[in-house]
């Protein structure tokens, strides 16, 4: 009974996150809200005018208000001058509210329940079966299966189309590839995708997996083609933690045996994973743009560390060696951090330690030349074109030593012509 | 003056859009535009297009902003609808020569960080070519790589676009272009934000183009390379105010004509205009 609930939870959250990798590219996140919501009126009226139940006439019915929903926000858009989210939001809103204003003027003989639209009921989903093929199966299985068979045909078949009018609309109506055609088609996938899920998982479920395993997989890769697979295995990971999660959460904390709600924790865990990719995503990751910053300081700090003993050594020619004393003091470095920079410089092979000093080499002692004659190209070519007065000249330079490649150098030096010196009057060295 | 009842209508021509362009029309140049107006919202912002384009020329398009210099050539691929006029490739509508046709949109009308890599935003050059439904084939890869090596980016193939400079960006784009092998281009603004080797090679590769009796539209702001880049000019301020060779036209007096104060009354025309509709 459990292997249903799983199966039907990740049959959903794959069917939504496919499609949602379109609705994060193209900015329009919210529209997954929007049109979620806005089926309300539209499951209402399939009912009324039908008095069933049967999944088509409501499939039908919402379908068609999922899309009315994407017309009528392009329309407020356009007409009434307001961003897309803006009237996204109008256009959803109302819509809602005349869905429940419709379903509890009708209560008396409406079996539809607005907390199951919102919450879904998956625990219910082994209840109600069928036999398909001599297998039985739950209907909400059967129904969400078909849905994402048809979302993998359409992804796979209009993949390109699905590509070129995300990135770049204009160029594909100049083609011929009709990019509002291409939008209309994925606001009926999400909006049929939306329906199927309603009565297993709830729309506030659908939300959380058209937007966050497309988020997620979007931090983790940077090809369209990894993506899309990316966020469904992602949302099938959802599922099953979520089922887990909402077997032994409650009693982790300390709620005794009682089980919770798995279409709630499955939001949770995506919420989670999205955190946990957020800090550890390998190049989009807070942690590893910190640690590449880092990295980029500890490389400067080098650099800085080369530069130092070349201009100790310019005015003292005995001074061939530095105490770790010297480093601090001018470089206003701790014990740690001065460790690593001067790991990193020994193992370059740029400095040797030399009792308790450290000594530059004669690989350092060139590399050590090059950064202070870039320096000092850049101060004097600053002084002469930038019009900076020579007493503010040397921070800009110190940054920009560090970036300088040998054509800018070769430029900087025709800029700045032979005058040989800086503006404080320390010479230029010449090229290594 | 136009009709103005036309801006205000959609489509009101009285001939058939495809019949063929009246006598002062040549029959087959690469583009050819017939009394053409278009407007956003009620407000006029192209008045009384008529164009004809020589064939082979490297056509400079330059004019103040808000001249409609984009919108132009937008309308002419139909990307923004026309409120009358016509629009003739090679003597038949866009729409039955989309594959003549190469473009190159403004460079910040697109998310750069997009997950694709160079090589993918070269390839999206071919789909007019594929058509839809069908996959990627390999002949269309080939044409990708080889319009890259082209504009000197094939190592960077396999690089994420957000990872480009914006010079290198900016010949990615070109090598789409390149790689959608039309006869005539559009290319709007495809020198902004680059650097000066970029916009070097950039030109290098037109030219080439021109050399093998290709039609280049480019929308221009640097005035000072005018008359080193291009062959003919359209100097435009909401209407053409000068066509033809850049030696003839490229004068003071049309520059002050485009640029200079006498042309806001047109614009304070079409401001009218569109405060007319809002009522």
């Amino acid at each position: 009974m459990d292997t249903w609930i799983v199966v039907a939870g990740a049959l959903s959250a794959v069917a939504c996150a496919i499609p949602g990798n379109f609705l994060v590219l193209r900015r329009m996140s919210m529209m997954g809200d929007a049109i979620s919501h806005a089926v309300l009126p539209g499951l209402a009226i399939a009912f009324l005018m039908t008095d069933s139940r049967s999944g088509l006439t409501m499939f039908i019915g919402a379908a068609v208000v999922g899309l009315l929903t994407a017309v009528f926000t392009q329309w407020v858009n356009h007409f009434g001058k307001v961003e897309e989210s803006a009237s996204m939001g109008v256009v959803f809103t109302t819509l809602f509210a005349i869905g429940l204003v419709i379903i509890v003027r009708a209560a008396d003989h409406v079996d539809l329940d607005p907390g199951c639209v919102l919450y879904g009921a998956i625990e219910l989903v082994p209840l109600d079966t069928l036999v398909l093929m001599g297998l039985e199966m739950p209907r909400v299985v059967l129904t969400l299966g078909i849905v994402l068979i048809i979302n993998l045909l359409f992804t796979v078949l209009f993949f390109k189309e699905l590509r070129i009018t995300s990135f770049d609309p204009n160029l594909a109506n100049s083609m011929g590839v009709n990019a509002n055609l291409v939008h209309y088609a994925v606001m009926s996938i999400v909006a049929v995708t939306t329906v199927a899920c309603f009565e297993s998982v709830g729309s506030i479920l659908v939300i959380a997996m058209l937007i966050v395993p497309p988020a997620i997989a979007y931090l983790l890769t940077d090809r369209l083609y990894v993506m899309v697979p990316l966020s469904a295995a992602i949302a099938v990971l959802c599922a099953v933690l979520g089922h887990v999660l909402a077997i032994i959460g409650p009693s982790l904390v300390g709620f005794g045996d009682r089980s919770t709600n798995t279409a709630g924790m499955m939001a949770v865990v995506a919420g989670l994973l999205f955190v946990v990719t957020l800090i550890f995503a390998p190049r989009h990751g807070v942690l590893s743009r910190w640690l590449h910053q880092r990295s980029l300081g500890l490389s400067m700090l080098r650099e800085d560390v080369l530069g130092l003993i070349y201009r100790l050594e310019e005015h003292d020619p005995q001074q061939t060696v530095v105490a770790p004393r010297v480093l601090r003091q001018a470089l206003g470095i701790g014990p740690l951090t001065r460790g690593i920079a001067m790991r990193g410089l020994i193992r370059a092979g740029l400095m040797r330690r030399r009792n308790r000093l450290y000594e530059i080499t004669e690989t350092g002692r060139h590399k050590a030349r090059n950064l202070v004659r870039s320096h000092r190209l850049w101060e004097s070519y600053l002084h002469r074109h930038a019009d900076v007065l020579a007493g503010h000249v040397h921070p800009t330079a110190e940054l920009l030593e560090h970036v300088t490649t040998p054509r800018m150098q070769e430029e900087l030096a025709a800029g700045v012509e032979s005058s040989g010196s800086d503006p404080h009057g320390k010479s230029i060295p010449p090229p290594v | 003056m136009p009709d103005l009842m036309r801006v205000f209508g959609h489509h009101q021509n009285k001939t058939h859009p495809a019949a063929p362009l009246g006598e002062e029309h040549p029959q087959n140049a690469p583009l050819s535009i017939d009394d053409m107006t278009v407007a956003y919202h009620h407000k006029p912002v192209l008045w009384d297009i008529e164009y004809d384009a020589p064939e082979g020329k490297l056509i400079g398009i330059i004019g103040p902003n808000g001249a409609g210099k984009s919108t132009l050539i937008k309308a002419v691929m139909d990307l923004v609808p026309r409120a009358s006029g016509r629009v003739m490739i090679y003597g038949k509508p866009y729409a039955k020569q989309r594959n003549l046709v190469g473009y190159v949109p403004q460079r910040e009308s697109v998310d750069w960080d997009f997950p694709v890599n160079a090589l993918d935003v070269v390839t999206m050059g071919r789909y007019g070519k594929i058509g839809w439904c069908r996959p990627v084939r390999k002949q269309d890869k080939d044409a990708a790589l080889h319009a890259l090596e082209r504009v000197g980016m094939a190592d960077y193939a396999h690089r994420q676009i957000s990872q480009l400079s914006g010079g290198q960006q900016q010949r990615v784009f070109l090598a789409r272009a390149l790689a959608q092998d039309a006869k005539i281009y559009f290319m709007d603004e495809p020198f902004a934000g680059v650097d000066a080797g970029t916009e070097g090679a950039i030109i290098a590769i037109l030219q080439e183009l021109i050399q093998r009796g290709r039609t280049v539209f480019v929308v221009h702001h640097d005035l000072q390379t005018v008359r080193h880049y291009f062959d003919e000019l359209i100097m435009l301020n909401m209407r053409i105010v000068a066509r033809g060779p850049t030696e003839d036209v490229f004068t003071q007096e049309n520059l002050k004509k485009t640029y200079g104060g006498k042309l806001t009354l047109l614009d304070e025309a079409a401001q009218a205009l569109a405060e007319a509709a809002r009522r």
